[in-house]
């Protein structure tokens, strides 16, 4: 029998991973604020002994954002936004709420282990799928227990059609699912054998080339499904909600979703130009990246259109102006990439500073900006306390703004100059500058990218004390706010 | 309307993008398979200490800054030698290429670098280029390298995939302990290069450093 009351969301999950999106936020760009200090002032890489080295820890950078910050921050939202996009409350399932729990310790003890044991270095080295065999199975299991929760809350929907955000939540776990499990397909040696060396220990299923193959269509790919596609879902469900805006146009929104499922797993090999790959798989990757400026700029527009005659809550709202400007990051960081992609331009930029330049517009700017935004939209409806304080995240939005825009300008110029002086040549047509040289000279350019990180560090930290203080000392609500997020 | 239809059926809507994200895999990626980068005609695979200075590389995650794919311009081929060919990399489980070059690239390092030069420069980069903003791993000079992994790899590898390894590779622990003395007959080769007395103590005690099967493995990228 259908009752009319309305529902009371269970947001007690959605609360335990907002707590790890800011642990997880916090450790991973404090260790990439370390790493980019380090490359300035290298006597930084003897502060914790042999695991203080730039190498051993740029995995933990990339992997605690990747899988720490911006995965829990995927499923903060999704059993956020699931729930109310659904019409159906976790409270009302004990299995659901039993299921979700366990994905929600596993993950953490999964995280902590995994981090723990790069750490130590074991490592399968292959970029963003650092971790060996017994870590990649908790991942899974995880990753599954993800599935069943997600899955079984659709199963008892009471909103027959999907919102657009599901599309991409569901995407982002089946595509991360189909890339993870292929990728890391591993023998393990302990077991290959008669019990002979470490047990952690295993060697790649693909060799070689194959294997170069396999890795950038995962690596390309788990960007695109963790770091666009659940990101986009997030615009789709917060920006409407914050503003009170209905999304601009449907079929853009369904063109983009199909054609950014379609486009975006060839582009992988643009990772892989001039390389041993076969030439037509690098064209193909070439091409596909030019084409994937579509689907992308689709999404990055129906965004902005949204706000269609309502600009004014630009300078009324900073959530807004964090939303806005993430899918304003979001459309330059997917004209950069495929402008990369172009193989006279990767000639230059492959190997160099610019590559990091890019990856970092588009998460500081894109996908940090928006996971933010979401958890100052959430927290005083889970918390049903008002936001702590307004002034402070104009003063989070305008330090991390100008950080993201310091980070990538110094990274354009350490990038193209550094690549510029290894194809230099005199007028006899021999090599102008010894290695060296292209590394010295990149010294003010990582010093600028050291302040950037401090900055947007320190950024990170003001929201987690305002988000700390709401749920604290936040002044109480009484009622759910229907739109606009109250501040103090 | 079909997607409005689809919207509402989501096991379809799953099975649609399960569809969709499939096609570039199995277009661009299986083809290679099927050709298999075919080793170079008379490759052979790396020794066991070799293997192991490649378990340090990727321990200590070399390639944040180094990679080892020599791209087919002069500027390239002037700088670090012949470009890479696929060939080479047959027997790589993973492949190390790297994405970026903080550092030079390492594919063909054992031309031009020899022992005694990576055992002063991992001591102290600064000391041996000027402005290197590497860090030490003098670490290596204490941890003692795995080699028992790495043959547990190298046998892996051959039963598992065919990597040409000789019939004395075994599963057994009996055909590892005959094989380790080859392997520390090939330390004791690269240490005699070496002057740090840390490398002279552990090898007497027939250990192998973590450095000297590192320079086995930077020795072995020609």
């Amino acid at each position: 029998m259908q009752s009319n009351a309305a529902l009371e969301y269970d947001y007690t999950i959605a609360k335990l991973f907002t707590y790890t999106t800011i642990l997880f936020g916090f450790l991973g760009m404090l260790v990439g604020t370390l790493l980019a200090a380090q490359l300035a002032f290298p006597e930084l890489n003897y502060l914790i002994g042999e695991y203080g080295t730039f190498s051993r820890l740029r995995p933990i950078h990339t992997n605690t954002v990747v899988f720490g910050f911006t995965v829990s921050g995927i499923f903060a939202t999704w059993y956020y936004l699931g729930q109310r996009v659904l019409k159906v409350s976790m409270a009302e399932s004990k299995f659901l709420m039993v299921v979700g729990k366990i994905h929600f310790w596993l993950y953490l003890v999964g995280a902590l282990a995994a981090t723990i044991s790069i750490l130590l270095g074991y490592s399968q080295s292959k970029e963003y799928a650092h971790y060996e065999w017994p870590f990649d199975i908790v991942i899974v299991i995880v990753w599954v227990l993800w599935g069943v929760s997600m899955m079984g809350l659709i199963g008892i929907r009471r909103e027959k059609a999907l919102y657009t955000s599901v599309w991409y939540y569901l995407a982002c776990f089946l595509g991360i699912a189909m890339l993870y499990i292929f990728n890391n397909m591993a023998v393990p040696t302990y077991f290959a054998t008669d019990g002979l060396g470490s047990i952690l220990h295993s060697v790649s299923m693909y060799a070689g080339t194959n294997d170069a193959l396999v890795q950038w269509w995962y690596g390309h790919n788990a960007v695109a499904f963790a770091f666009t596609v659940p990101i986009v879902g997030m615009s789709y469900y917060f920006l409407p909600k914050e503003s009170g805006q209905a999304i601009y146009s449907y079929k853009l929104s369904l063109i983009s979703f199909w054609g950014l499922m379609f486009v975006y797993l060839w582009a992988g090999s643009h990772h892989l130009l001039y390389s041993t790959v076969p030439d037509w798989m690098q064209t193909m990757g070439s091409a596909f990246s030019i084409v994937l400026i579509l689907p992308s700029w689709g999404s990055a527009i129906n965004m902005l259109l949204t706000l269609k005659g309502e600009w004014n809550q630009l300078a009324d709202s900073p959530l807004i102006k964090f939303m806005v400007i993430a899918s304003t990051f979001y459309m330059l960081s997917t004209i950069e990439g495929p402008i990369q992609a172009i193989k006279s331009v990767n000639s230059i930029a492959h190997f160099t500073d610019w590559i990091p330049g890019h990856v970092h517009d588009g998460v500081l700017g894109w996908v940090a900006f928006m996971i933010m935004a979401s958890i100052f939209h959430m927290a005083p409806r889970m918390f049903k306390r008002e936001l702590y304080s307004r002034k402070l995240v104009g003063i989070q939005f305008w330090l991390q703004t100008v950080a993201v825009v310091l980070y990538f300008t110094s990274m354009w110029v350490a990038g193209i100059t550094q690549g510029m002086m290894w194809r230099a040549v005199d007028e006899y047509g021999n090599l102008m500058y010894s290695f060296i040289d292209t590394v010295t000279v990149l010294h003010p350019y990582y010093a600028i990218r050291a302040l950037s990180g401090v900055m947007y560090l320190t950024g990170f930290i003001l929201f987690a004390y305002n988000i700390i203080k709401t749920m604290t000392a936040g002044r109480e609500l009484s009622e759910e706010p229907q739109f606009k997020t109250p501040m103090a | 309307m079909f997607f409005h239809w689809l919207e509402k059926n989501p096991f379809f809507f799953a099975s649609g993008i399960s569809i969709v994200i499939s096609f570039a895999g199995l277009i661009e990626i299986v083809p290679n398979f099927a050709q298999a980068s075919r080793p170079l005609v008379d490759m052979k695979p790396r020794t066991v200490l070799e293997l192991a200075g490649k378990n340090v590389y990727k321990k200590d995650n070399c390639i944040a800054c180094h990679s080892q794919l020599i791209r087919p311009f002069k500027s390239e081929t002037d700088r670090y030698g012949a470009y890479s060919l696929s060939g080479e990399y047959a027997y790589d489980r993973p492949f190390l290429w790297g994405s970026k070059r903080t550092g030079p690239d390492l594919h063909r390092v054992g031309n031009y670098r020899t022992t005694d030069w990576h055992e002063n420069h991992m001591l102290n980069p600064p000391a041996i280029v000027q402005g290197s903003i590497m860090p030490a791993y003098g670490h290596m000079f204490d941890n003692t390298a795995d080699i028992e992994t790495a043959y547990a790899e190298a046998v892996t590898v051959k039963n598992m995939f065919h990597t040409p390894y000789g019939p004395e590779f075994k599963t057994t622990r009996a055909a590892w302990d005959a094989h380790r003395p080859k392997v520390l007959e090939d330390a004791k080769k690269i240490a005699a290069d070496m002057k740090d007395p840390r490398v002279k103590e552990a090898i007497a005690k027939g250990e192998v450093p973590e450095i000297v099967a590192l320079i086995a493995y930077l020795n072995s990228l020609k």
